[in-house]
């Protein structure tokens, strides 16, 4: 592992030699963002800028300072690095400002889908892209003799026999952990089975209905499959199953399926038959049962204008073509012009071509996501009806969503 | 002392507390009644990889006039502590209008989040503080009677679940416990169950936390009661055992009451520590089975969007809590302080 580390180490110095020559910035730059392989590497690309500093604070607890850090003035960070979903947050504060001048000024390597355009105006610019997608053990499907499931209703057959036979005890794996995940496995059955979060152009919510309730059966039906701890297992605990060969069949992130196989000890037959597919549907329906996520950067607002230049500059120079080897390339769907799909890809480019929704960018909706956390486990646990845990996010929405003023 | 002397010798103090306690209260109390203002809404079109979508956002310049103009925000009064989220009037009312049986009521209650939180931090509380002054008395008189060369070496030991880091120690323990972990191995063993697994039920989850929580604070209390020990009047136990009193009796009738003050500063202490309970529930990822009021200051305030005056008004809840959980140690410190006058 730590050789690994100081390897990939190396390759980013190598990058950062390579790339940083043609970057020149002239005011400091201060990044937050997520921590992961690739959100790494686009920091690296605009540390490697000379001129003046830039700093990064990469962290998994990255939503919960960002906002303290922008809506100061002047802002602590210059910009973060944000998904659909957290750049809500953001725009909800009014804390991240317009980029189309930058655009028009620095923003030739940019390619025009990788523009997040709010009301006409440039607010992101978007880098990867990730969704959640089935990932299964081809040996283990091969030996009860079924395709690889392209709906919900298949798996759970394949998980039956799966038991059946005796070759897994749980065969599923899922990200179930009270919260934010499963809530995140909620939108996703959801939106599988054609449902609607709000009233269209109203901040109402409304999810107690036929396909909530058809969601949290299918929920329920598939955590049967699952270890019991289901209810503490965020996706890392799900990754540690699945690598240890306890999971055959599992819905997991795009961003995590090139790292899956790749760790100390995988076992073997992970390893080998490990297998990448689209989104399944649900319910006889079309819709897949995921969601598109984006990944991108930001400007602050509160900051002087020749800040603002810089950090874009070293931002663009983060996600600059020239950046996309074959170390890089694995890390992620990159949005950027000249990336060619690797195998770890396809889960995420055919989530893409179903025309998955991508995760509503709505002001409200970090609320009902939060709602949902909190209200579905005492179903998950057998404790409540579907109608009940359903009325119960709708309840909790509705007093957060009047607090926040979205509500009367 | 003269009022004069007093007043300059507490000044220093009294402004500590008037800048850290005093204000930080006026602070949460303050945001507890006011709200954003309501946000005005557009719809607009959302381009970005995967084409383009007519959204919600909202207005940032209609709604910057309304921050300009009322910069706390809006007053709600009381709104947000009878709202789903808190104390829930009107469900509470609904509850018990619609059901005919006390249990029934109950089962409702626990549904709402207050109720839910406040049922675990209760039985938390009430189970770990006694049991933990117990655990911390036994210990203490195990290491007072041993030999002197052996004390420092068992005193470290003992203090080690209080020195690692309760997130650390949770998390340590949550591993072990794990149904493929050391501990949960052996309990599917033991039980003879192999799909036992602590963390897929309630009650075990809770009995987990609490025992978790004597794991934790036992040492504290084991230092307050050993240090306590050393002041014990050595001549009252001798008589105690010329008398023929044996070691039970001795313990009881001597020693407890000797420590008794330690007790109840230990009571305190434990009583406060414990309504806050925190870590375990994020460490232990109890989240599905046991909330406390921590933990829902924490959930608000760690969603995509915050919510403070909602996290704001459940800190204020806790305080009045604490208040009242520990009113009646405070009657007895008093009324033992007039006493002695």
């Amino acid at each position: 592992m730590m050789f690994k580390r100081i390897a990939l180490a190396g390759s980013f110095l190598a990058f950062a030699a390579s790339a940083g020559a043609a970057c020149e910035i002239g005011a400091r730059v201060n990044i937050v963002g997520n921590e992961f392989p690739a959100i790494h590497t686009v920091a690296n690309g605009a540390k490697a800028c000379t001129g003046a500093e830039v700093k990064a604070n990469l962290t998994a607890e990255h939503q919960k300072i960002n906002l303290a850090g922008m809506i100061g003035n002047p802002a602590e960070y210059t910009s973060a690095i944000v998904a659909n979903s957290s750049i809500v947050a953001l725009m909800n504060e009014d804390v991240i400002r317009p980029l189309d001048d930058l655009v028009a000024k620095h923003g030739q390597n940019l390619q025009k889908n990788q523009l997040i355009t709010i009301n006409g105006e440039v607010m992101a610019v978007a880098f990867m892209a990730n969704a959640q997608h089935l990932v299964f053990r081809a040996d283990v499907l091969n030996e009860i003799g079924v395709e690889v499931p392209t709906s919900y209703e298949e798996l759970l057959a394949a998980a039956q026999m799966i038991r059946e036979k005796g070759i897994m005890e749980n065969p599923v794996g899922g990200a179930y952990k009270a919260g934010w995940n499963l809530a995140q496995e909620f939108n996703n059955m959801y939106l599988g089975h054609g449902g609607e979060f709000f009233k269209a152009g109203t901040a109402e919510v409304s999810i107690n209905n036929e396909a909530g309730v058809a969601t949290l059966e299918m929920m329920k039906a598939l955590s049967e499959y699952m270890n019991p701890d289901f209810l503490t297992h965020d996706s890392n605990a799900t990754n540690a199953e699945f690598r240890a060969g306890n999971v055959a069949l599992m819905n997991m992130w795009g961003s995590r399926a090139a790292t899956l196989a790749d760790a100390e000890g995988v076992v073997q037959g992970v390893k080998d038959h490990m297998g990448v597919a689209g989104p399944m549907t649900v319910g006889g329906g079309s819709d897949a049962a995921s969601t598109l996520w984006w990944d991108g950067w930001t400007v602050a607002k509160n900051i002087s204008d020749e800040e603002a230049e810089a950090t874009f500059i070293a931002l663009a120079n983060g996600i600059h073509p020239d950046m996309l080897n074959e170390e890089t390339s694995l890390e992620a769907v990159w949005l950027i012009e000249g990336y060619e799909p690797t195998e770890a890809a396809v889960g995420v480019f055919a989530a893409a071509q179903m025309g998955t929704e991508p995760y509503p960018m709505l002001p409200f909706m970090g609320l009902l996501h939060s709602a949902l956390g909190a209200e579905l486990s005492d179903f998950m646990q057998g404790k409540e009806s579907a109608a009940e845990a359903l009325a119960g996010a709708e309840a909790a929405y509705t007093a957060a969503a009047k607090e926040k003023g979205f509500l009367n | 002392m003269k009022h004069r002397t007093f007043f300059w010798f507490f000044l220093p103090s009294g402004l500590a507390m008037l800048l850290f306690i005093a204000f930080p209260l006026v602070s949460v109390l303050t945001q507890s009644v006011f709200t954003p203002h309501e946000a005005v809404l557009m719809t607009v079109e959302n381009c970005g990889p995967f084409g383009c979508k007519e959204e919600t956002t909202i207005d940032q310049e209609a709604t910057a006039e309304l921050r300009d103009s009322n910069p706390l925000g809006k007053f709600v009064g009381a709104q947000i502590y009878l709202d789903r989220g808190h104390l829930a009037a009107a469900e509470v009312a609904e509850a018990w209008r619609s059901t005919d049986s006390v249990s029934a009521f109950f089962a409702e209650l626990s549904d709402l989040p207050f109720y839910s939180a406040l049922s675990f931090t209760l039985v938390f509380v009430f189970t770990v503080t006694p049991l933990t002054i117990v655990a911390g008395l036994m210990i203490a008189l195990a290491v007072n009677s041993l030999h002197r060369h052996l004390k420092g070496l068992v005193i470290f030991f003992s203090l080690l679940p209080m020195i690692v880091t309760p997130m650390v120690g949770s998390l340590i323990l949550f591993w072990m416990i794990d149904s493929r972990g050391v501990i949960g191995t052996a309990l599917q063993y033991i039980s003879g169950d192999p799909t036992l697994s602590l963390k897929a039920s309630t009650p075990l989850t809770w009995i987990t936390l609490i025992v978790y929580g004597i794991w934790h604070a036992a040492p504290f209390a084991f230092v307050v009661f050993y240090a306590g020990l050393q002041t014990l009047p050595q001549d009252q136990l001798e008589s105690a055992q010329i008398d023929g009193a044996t070691r039970w009796q001795r313990v009881k009738y001597v020693i407890v009451p000797h420590l008794m003050p330690l007790v109840t500063f230990v009571a305190l202490i434990q009583l406060m520590d414990n309504f806050r309970v925190f870590e375990p529930i994020i460490g232990f990822s109890a989240e599905a089975h046991a909330q406390s009021f921590s933990w829902i200051i924490f959930n608000d305030m760690h969603g995509e969007t915050q919510l403070l005056s909602s996290a704001s008004t459940t800190s204020v809840l806790t305080i009045l809590g604490v208040a009242i959980l520990l009113t009646p140690v405070l009657i007895r410190t008093w009324q033992d302080f007039k006493g002695k006058k």
